[in-house]
């Protein structure tokens, strides 16, 4: 107890009075030595003689010193805290170095928080439902995680292996609320009656609807609202439940609002209300509920606890296999595997998972480059440092304690970087968190920070500081106080240049292979913009409206469609006008058909001669979209109920079918449904999806007249400024109609929908190229910078006996160039043969492209440029008199 | 006088506390009382002394105040607390019986063993 107490007293007598305590410590030490110093003075010294004896005699009194403070308690907090004053004084003595050291690993943690926050929102936590360790997602065996209504209904009433099967999908809809409100394009999850019970969330407010509200179709009138669209659009009023709002003009009684955290089942996407999937036909104006083939919905469901994950797949095959007897051909090839996706269970996930992988290995590049950064300038300060390192060990300090004090100062600094990037990084996720890139989209990204990323961010500084921290071990253990003493340096320079030299190599390596990731990443993108998209979508609006939900039946949609045409047509300075529905290429759904041989007789999917996205479009579609025909004719008015059924295909379908281009035109094929159908015309290739790894996209278009769309989307060309011609349009179609609610968007907007995935990867690949360089950058420049002024002396002789320029520079800076030179080739083979790996992910970027080799090759010798710019002008500056005059 | 003996390690400690325990000393004084009453047998480096004492210190067996010597200077004196009194003894027991043991041990002639 007394110990315990002796203990703590002395413990806090050395936090509170921490001067007192080193004070006296100090005057102890001294008394002792001037009592020892009477006594020789009496044995007959004089005063000065007996105090430097007996100064002698005591031995190293720093050590003793450091020996005693060690013995007093409290030793390890004490010596930590003492050991970070001393680093922060040494730091502050050295500002440039510390705010360079500092600011590089701010940017490379920042970089791997912001990266691993993804990897933890996508990849760890993905949607933080309850028991999501048995919630899985049905998936066909060829990765499609879609199922048609009445596979569903069979799987989920004959399956003994889940507790319950929720089927869910998601679709825009106009909401109306309030008599004379406008109607808001909104985005349904439309699920089955039992899906808030199987996933397993409760009601914020009100209730939820439930399997046993069911009754067949349009038989449950009840919407359910996201928290947000509740905050939103009803200013979180609690009497809302029991309020009626239309939903595609159809009344609907909103009977709950859904927890805050959950958006539904789709981890990207968030939604606004959740709608009876068995009102599918009131709400989408058509209804797919009978339709065995036709595969829509996702389904999921918790396995039961006492279900292996291997029965309950035995289970569904089971059922699987009685499907596909019992309907040969719209249950072909039926079998199920069970993932636990949240991203829609297709090959989207493993691309995105794959890619996310691959992020976090280049961020972790940056930051291994950071540390061989740092590591080097770590060593060049050490070295510096030699004369005070070998003073302190003469002194009698041993070197466990001088290497405590260099790990101290470079987990220090690691520690105060990896805080400055863990706050940039919360910033930049909070923004992107909260980030709307397109209004007609509810995409969200589930990257916000949590401690699990502090966690991450806080042991990545630990180690990294660890990590270069060690660079400078061997060379102060190796110190020889003596020769430092007597020469002046610790070590013969060229020696200790090398190692140097091949930290920046590697350094320079892993940036090259950064920045030749960015220039295939920009480069991809920039054709993926710019490439032949098949259209032109430049001065181009799209005109969304929606007939249906307008109250038109399927008969008056054609007639209307054709009205609205017209009187598009007549607003001043529009070109041309052409109608595509189910949506334009580029959006980001899209419908297909499979296409048999005119003489096939078996129309099963996997007899079909090619599979192909499909359009309706009217006559004028091609002048308006910008699509080129490369033969035949383009549709008339006579290509109608009447006419025979005609379609245009464009060239690498005409290829696929009939082995060229031209030989097309005239020849017949055969639809599903046993149709048969004649070439007229060949259409330029294009793109239609923004797919990750669509090779091949295959294309049909058919007369509107012919195969009719309930889902309207006008293509209007026209010089004129988006908005005014927005306002025109608007106009025109409200005197057609002033119930027709319309969706007005650039093309090119539209497009970048579509395109979110493959940017958001390029930017991210950009991003890391553009830290990368940074790195490299500091890293040359911090090399070339220490080099020189090791050298100027030298290079002022030089410059006194008359050496040209070009010498000093090449004396100067001809080594970090060479090193720049080698590490920059190692990196681009590197990042040549990476790139193939990371193109089979994401891209279909050819590594190999010259562009990308020359970008990779100008961007390195660039940045060489850039680092060594201030330093070879400093090499130039150099006047031997003054550096004479001042050694 | 033969050469100084090398001290054993843990021995320090009982010495400073015996040293101590026959009135509170400075910490020169405490080297001196122990050659002195070690008839010049032990000598202590000068420095190795203080690590020693704040351990005791820390420990609770030694308490410190400042005092002035007898030729006016200030110095820190340490005083046995209590705990350190019955330390003391304990160790001083101790120790006779190793070192009673080791006599007996190394004074063995071969017709004992």
């Amino acid at each position: 107890m007394t110990r315990v107490g002796a203990y703590l007293r002395s413990l806090a007598a050395r936090c509170l009075h921490r001067h007192e305590t080193e004070d006296d410590l100090a005057a102890e030490l001294e008394s002792h030595i001037q009592l020892r110093a009477d006594d020789l003075v009496r044995s007959g010294l004089d005063r000065a003689t007996a105090e430097r004896q007996a100064r002698v005699e005591f031995g190293g009194k720093a050590r003793f010193a450091d020996e005693a403070r060690d013995a007093i308690a409290g030793s390890v907090v004490e010596t930590l805290v003492r050991d970070v004053r001393f680093s922060v004084r040494q730091l502050r003595r050295a500002p440039s170095f510390t705010t360079t050291a500092i600011i590089t690993l701010a940017v490379a943690i920042g970089a791997n928080a912001v990266v691993f926050s993804a990897v933890n929102g996508f990849m760890l936590r993905p949607m933080n439902l309850p028991h999501e360790e048995t919630l899985y997602t049905l998936e066909r065996a060829d990765r499609d995680a879609t199922e048609s209504y009445p596979n569903y209904v069979d799987l989920r009433d004959r399956n003994r292996a889940f507790d319950g099967l929720a089927a869910f999908t998601l679709d825009p809809g106009w909401v109306t609320i309030g008599r004379d409100g406008d109607a808001i394009r909104s985005w349904l999850f439309e699920v089955s009656g039992n899906y808030f019970d199987v996933v397993g969330v409760q009601p914020y407010l009100g209730r939820f609807f439930h399997a046993g509200d069911e009754h067949g179709a349009n038989s449950v009138p009840y919407v359910v609202l996201t928290y947000s669209y509740w905050r939103n659009h009803f200013q979180g009023d609690h009497g809302v439940v029991g309020r009626t709002v239309l939903l595609n003009r159809h009344p609907f009684t909103i009977i709950g609002v859904a927890p805050p955290a959950f958006r539904g089942t789709v981890l990207i996407f968030a939604a606004d209300l959740f709608v009876p999937l068995v009102d599918q036909e009131q709400i989408d104006g058509t209804s797919l509920l009978n339709d065995r083939a036709n595969r829509w919905l996702t389904v999921l469901g918790h396995r039961k606890g006492v279900v292996t994950p291997a029965q309950a797949v035995a289970d569904l095959n089971e059922i699987a296999a009685q499907l596909q007897l019992a309907y040969p051909k719209e249950d072909e090839n039926f079998k199920v595997l069970l993932t636990h996706s949240t991203l829609g269970g297709d090959a989207f996930e493993d691309a995105v998972h794959a890619f996310l992988v691959a992020l976090m290995l280049l961020a972790g590049l940056i930051l291994l480059a950071t540390c061989a950064n740092l590591g080097s300038l770590f060593a060049a300060r050490a070295a510096d440092r030699s004369r005070e390192v070998a003073l302190r060990l003469a002194l009698g300090a041993g070197s466990g304690r001088i290497l405590r004090q260099l790990f101290t100062e470079s987990v220090l600094i690691a520690l105060v970087g990896g805080a400055a990037g863990l706050w940039g990084s919360v910033l930049v996720l909070s923004w992107l968190a909260n980030w709307h890139p397109f209004p007609q989209f509810s995409i969200r990204l589930p990257i916000d920070p949590d401690p699990r990323v502090y966690v991450v961010a806080l042991l990545l500084s630990i180690i990294s500081g660890f990590v270069f921290g060690a660079v400078p071990v061997r060379q102060v253990l190796r110190t020889d106080p003596y020769q430092v003493v007597k020469s002046g340096s610790a070590n013969p320079v060229g020696r200790r240049m090398s190692i140097r030299d091949l930290l920046l190599g590697v350094q320079i390596a892993i940036c090259a292979v950064l920045v030749t990731f960015a220039i295939v990443a920009v480069r991809e993108l920039s054709r993926s913009l710019h490439g032949n998209l098949g259209v032109d979508p430049h001065n181009v609006l799209l005109v969304d409206t929606d007939l249906r939900m307008a109250g038109y039946s399927q008969e008056r949609i054609s007639a209307m469609q054709q009205r609205m045409l017209a009187a598009i047509r007549a607003v001043p300075r529009v070109t041309s006008v052409g109608l595509v529905g189910v949506s334009p290429p580029m959006h980001v759904s899209w419908n297909e058909t499979d296409l048999f041989a005119p003489d096939a007789v078996d129309l099963k999917p996997s007899k079909a001669a090619a599979h192909a996205i499909q359009y309706s479009v009217s006559p004028d579609y091609f002048h308006a979209a910008g699509t080129r025909l490369l033969a035949g004719r383009t549709f008339t008015v006579h290509d109608n109920t009447i006419g025979p059924r005609v379609a245009i295909v464009n060239e690498l379908l005409a290829r696929k079918l009939y082995g060229s281009g031209a030989s097309a035109i005239d020849r017949v094929f055969k639809l599903p449904d046993g149709k048969r159908v004649q070439i007229v015309g060949i259409a330029e290739d294009g793109k239609y999806t923004a797919n990750l790894g669509d090779a091949t996209p295959l294309a049909i278009f058919f007369p509107l007249l012919q195969v009719p769309s309930n889902e309207t989307w006008m293509v209007v060309r026209s010089p004129e400024d988006p908005q005014q011609l927005s306002a025109a349009i608007r106009g025109q179609l409200r005197a057609l109609d002033s119930g027709l609610p319309s969706f007005i968007e650039t093309w090119t907007r539209d497009m970048s929908g579509a395109l979110f995935a493959p940017r958001v990867a390029a930017v991210s690949l950009g991003v890391l190229g553009l830290l990368g360089a940074i790195v490299a950058v500091t890293g040359i420049f911090g090399t070339a910078a220490y080099s020189l002024s090791k050298r100027l002396k030298e290079l002022g002789i030089r410059t006194a006996l008359g050496a040209r320029r070009m010498d000093v520079i090449e004396a100067a800076l001809g080594r970090a160039f060479g090193v720049l030179a080698l590490g920059s080739l190692v990196g681009l083979v590197l990042g040549l043969l990476a790139s193939r790996v990371l193109a089979s992910i994401v891209y279909q970027a050819s590594p190999r492209d010259p562009l990308v080799l020359i970008g990779a090759v100008v961007a390195m010798f660039m940045l060489g440029l850039v680092a060594t710019w201030i330093p070879a002008r400093r090499a130039l500056a150099v006047d031997p008199l003054i550096l004479l005059r001042a050694e | 006088m033969a050469a100084p003996a090398q001290l054993l390690p843990g021995t320090l400690d009982l010495l400073i506390l015996k040293a101590v325990s026959l009135g509170p000393l400075h910490g020169y004084g405490i080297l001196l009382r122990i050659a002195q009453i070690s008839r010049g047998g032990l000598l202590v480096e000068q420095g190795a002394l203080y690590p020693a004492l704040f351990r005791l210190v820390r420990q609770g067996l030694l308490k410190a105040h400042w005092a002035t010597s007898e030729n006016n200077r200030k110095a820190k004196y340490y005083d046995l607390t209590a705990l350190g009194r019955k330390r003391q003894q304990e160790e001083t027991e101790g120790w006779k019986r190793l070192a009673a043991a080791i006599g007996f041990a190394l004074a063995a002639q071969p017709e004992h063993a």
